[in-house]
């Protein structure tokens, strides 16, 4: 009673793998917490970063997640390949059953824990000081944003050691997912942890929307607003109106399993395809929430190392939002073979192929910022020429299996694993790390080193196609997705090549860890002294490198679309600064372990619903509102910044800039 | 700032397309180029979003119910099991609970606390009556036979209600939450900030219940 369904028998001791595997992480675990509490560094940590409600540290807290969730969601991805290069004719090394939890594990976890907190890491990074102002609309907020999406990691990766993950592939498709076929607590898991974490991004979506809307520099009019600020708006409104609907949708399958209601089973009158549809009603949105704010960032990269404002930025603007728009009127294409008829799949298909339409505009501007630039091949930019045309390859894969009758075909086929991984890891992935590599010297104050991001580069993108390739190449010889074994000779080389190629990726992904290594260890040499390492456009590149806590010591005044190139271009031209300002006190939102409190309680909470320990439940409710009540009941909400605090960290920068100015020879070769 | 003396050498946008009216309506805080809005604005703009997300939450809701609404699974219909006369009082509590919590705006506009109080109390007495009589209809419905799992449809029912019913609790631990701070914080504006939203909320229930009303109780008992 006191444990619910939770006994030692939960604990999987007779299986290898995953008790190695969770014995590692175990150790890391340990290792790194009693390095923090015995290294004195705690009240470092909870005053600086677990307790702060900056939105640069929240976005780089949200990226460090993102990468320790990518490498563990990488693990699972060298399992599949190489379980699929050895299983030919023989059952391979991993279980049917716990090869199942893999994928589902692998697709979960990536998508919710590896792309998502590193999108929003990055708006959480940027947006606010590209718009000029000092934080997000609400600070506290955003902190509990990700402290909750924290917990849905955590509850995910909980699941290693404690029962099991669900078998149901990322997205729990009943009837397969109700209690009759699912008894264990897998999609539990994934629902619980998927719930919490769904929260906290439709809280970021809620208050990006806002921020974006109404806190912007003066002078800052919808339209001088970079593009990275637009496509996050576009993802942000996505959030908005999509995430509820993936609430909702799982709270149905949750109360199936849980108190024998009636949606998606195949008795009583519920209805499975219903699910299909509301699931997909989000997840199509999801994956333009996903990369949308990725084409910002290329816009971004593009502009910049080509020394050229982005072509076409009012197309650009119309393309995204156009996007976003019928991102919400193509989701029956992810099951044309369910038989709404070809009237219906004849609709979907040609909105699908429409949609193609708004990303092709994109990739012409892009090439266009190009034409004519002086194009510097920094890392970031290698990130953006590979995803062009990587990219391109796979969006052309996509309009193909818009079409109904051919998608017949490849449904459910390895194709379209190609074909998704080929879209997500060349837009979202390389995005992602484009971005990283772009904003790391904004937010530490140092660059990343070339060599080795260069090296991560050529081994991400070599390692991609050859691990992706030969997918396209077996799906259209008819092999189908999440297969444990087989026995067909002629899929066997290409799984072998395929297999390969993952070792390459994992070299690149070898590399991305010591360039950070490196680059730390290094950072005087790499230092960023100016606050502007690439010659940038935007105002992020007006701040110091890395931004004081309250990013501008008086809110920039923009006067067109390029805000800070005018600010240098005139500083340049005229070979001096601005005036200095009139320094004044800046009122900043206080810290608070509001988000870090409330999560805790949603991870009690989460397992125990997991568990079935009800007690349990109602500690973690009552603690989670307990914790509201007492934020509620806070005085100070802000703290003041003195006039001759912000006056000197504004002019040490100023006289960094100043230096510069005088030492400027015309634009980088 | 002075920046009259520093204009672009090769200004962007040069002839400030979409800005034509910066001069004009534009120049408000929070609106185009007037700079960030005041901290209520942006309170209120924030939590009339999340209302939209939580509306579209509901909309899902009511798709399922839509879908499910035929699926008996020959089990009683709609019309088989609504009490009109309860639904009529239970709707009569929640739209006089919205003229009360209006009244409660007022009495804050005034900074009249005793008055903000009774409008509250009666807000909160109103807000569960309502509860209580919904909670006193899923009993009868378990009771005959006709809970949640007897038929999807039933499923879809308590889902749907059970939801608003859900949230109209959550407002009234709300509504409690905010008479405490009114009484010992008195009228700051943080304080005024949170009434903001929590009117809006109990308002934009009241929006939910109508379409509810509409689509589960009438067009149920017609059918």
């Amino acid at each position: 009673m006191l444990f619910g369904k939770l006994s030692l028998q939960a604990i999987p001791f007779n299986q290898p793998i995953p008790m190695a595997a969770s014995g590692i992480v175990v150790v890391v675990m340990i290792g790194v917490v009693s390095w923090i509490v015995f290294g004195g560094h705690l009240p470092y940590l909870w005053r600086e970063w677990i307790t702060s409600v900056d939105h640069k540290r929240i976005g780089v807290m949200y990226c460090l997640l993102a990468l320790v969730m990518l490498l563990r969601g990488f693990a699972d991805a060298i399992m599949m390949r190489s379980q699929q290069a050895v299983a030919f004719h023989s059952m391979g090394y991993l279980p049917p059953e716990h090869y199942n939890q893999i994928f589902s594990a692998h697709g979960t976890i990536m998508i919710f824990f590896g792309a998502m907190p590193f999108v929003i890491g990055l708006m959480n990074f940027a947006v606010p000081l590209q718009l000029g102002v000092r934080d997000v609309a609400f600070p506290t907020l955003n902190s509990v944003s990700f402290w909750l999406t924290a917990t849905g990691a955590l509850l995910v990766n909980i699941s290693l050691l404690v029962g099991e993950f669900a078998r149901t592939g990322w997205l729990p498709y009943p009837p397969l997912s109700e209690i009759t076929y699912s008894p264990g607590v897998g999609v539990d898991y994934y629902l619980w942890a998927i719930q919490i974490s769904g929260v906290g991004t439709l809280l970021t979506g809620v208050n990006f929307v806002t921020t974006i809307l109404k806190v912007r520099a003066p002078g800052m009019g919808y339209l001088r607003m970079p593009m990275f600020c637009w496509t996050a708006l576009a993802a942000n409104l996505l959030i908005v109106a999509a995430f509820p609907v993936l609430t909702a949708t799982l709270a149905m399958l949750t109360l199936d399993r849980y108190l024998g209601f009636h949606f998606f089973t195949n008795t009583a009158g519920g209805n499975m395809m219903m699910f299909m549809n509301l699931i997909w009603a989000w997840g199509h949105p999801e994956v333009y929430i996903l990369v949308l704010p990725c084409f910002g960032i290329f816009s971004e990269v593009i502009s910049t190392f080509s020394s050229k404002p982005l072509f076409g930025y009012r197309s650009m603007v119309v393309a995204t939002l156009f996007i976003c728009l019928v991102s919400f009127m193509v989701w029956l294409h992810h099951f044309f073979t369910m038989g709404a008829g070809g009237n219906v799949n004849a609709v979907f298909g040609i909105a699908t192929s429409i949609i193609a339409v708004g990303t092709g505009v994109k990739i012409y501007n892009w090439l266009f910022t190009m034409y004519g630039g002086r194009v510097r091949f920094a890392v970031p930019m290698l990130w953006a020429l590979g995803f062009l045309v990587t990219f391109t390859i796979g969006g052309m894969t996509g309009v193909l299996m818009a079409v109904p009758p051919a998608d017949f075909l490849l449904h459910n086929s390895m194709f379209l694993v190609a074909h998704f991984h080929n879209v997500i890891i060349a837009g979202v992935l390389f995005g992602a790390f484009a971005g990283m590599e772009y904003w790391f010297p904004k937010a530490f104050g140092f660059r990343l080193d070339e060599r080795w991001g260069k090296a991560a580069f050529w081994f991400a993108i070599v390692g991609f196609y050859v691990t992706f390739m030969p997918l396209y190449v077996v799906g259209l010889l008819g092999m189908t997705r999440r297969m444990q074994h087989y026995n067909v000779a002629a899929w066997y080389p290409w799984l072998i090549a395929s297999a390969i190629g993952v070792v390459i990726l994992a070299v690149g992904a070898v590399c991305q860890v010591v360039q950070l290594v490196v680059s730390i260890r290094n950072r005087t040499a790499l230092d960023d002294v100016t606050g502007d390492p690439w010659d940038g456009r935007s105002l992020e590149w007006a701040t110091p490198s890395p931004p004081p806590a309250f990013n501008f010591a008086v809110l920039p005044q923009v006067q067109d679309e390029e805000a800070y190139w005018t600010i240098k271009q005139t500083a340049r031209e005229q070979a001096r600064l601005r005036p200095e300002p009139e320094y004044r006190p800046i009122k900043m939102p206080r810290n608070s372990p509001t988000g870090f409190v409330c999560a805790f309680f949603a991870t009690l909470m989460g397992f125990a619903l997991i568990w079935h320990i009800w007690w349990l439940v109602a500690v973690g409710g009552v603690g989670a509102f307990a914790t509201f009540v007492v934020f509620a009941w806070r005085d100070e909400e802000e703290y003041e910044i003195p006039a001759e605090e912000v006056a000197r960290i504004d002019r040490a920068n100023r006289s960094a800039r100043r230096e510069a100015l005088v030492t400027y020879t015309g634009p980088r070769p | 700032m002075t920046t009259a003396e520093f204009t672009a050498p090769h200004p962007r946008d040069p002839h400030h397309l979409g800005h034509r009216h910066a001069a004009h309506a534009h120049r408000a805080p929070g609106h185009g180029e007037g700079g960030p809005a005041d901290k209520r604005i942006v309170v209120g703009y924030g939590f009339w979003i999340f209302l939209l997300s939580d509306i579209v939450m509901f909309s899902a809701f009511f798709a399922a119910f839509a879908v499910l609404e035929r699926g008996t699974a020959s089990g009683p219909t709609g019309a088989d099991l609504f009490d009109m006369t309860n639904v009529a009082i239970e709707t009569g509590c929640l739209l006089a609970s919205s003229f009360t919590c209006g009244l409660a705006s007022l009495a804050i506009a005034a900074r009249r606390a005793l008055w903000f109080h009774l409008a509250m109390a009666v807000t909160f007495l109103f807000g569960l009556a309502f509860v209580l009589l919904e909670m006193r209809e899923f009993a009868g419905l378990v009771a005959e036979g006709a809970g949640p799992t007897r038929s999807a449809f039933l499923s879809a029912f308590f889902t749907l209600v059970g939801c608003h019913g859900l949230h109209v609790t959550c407002g009234l631990l709300w509504l409690l939450t905010m008479m405490a701070q009114v009484y010992a914080k008195g009228f700051r504006p943080h304080v005024l900030r949170r009434f903001l939203c929590f009117s809006l909320f109990w308002h934009a229930l009241d929006i939910i219940w109508v379409a509810l009303f509409t689509v589960v109780y009438l067009m149920g008992a017609m059918t």
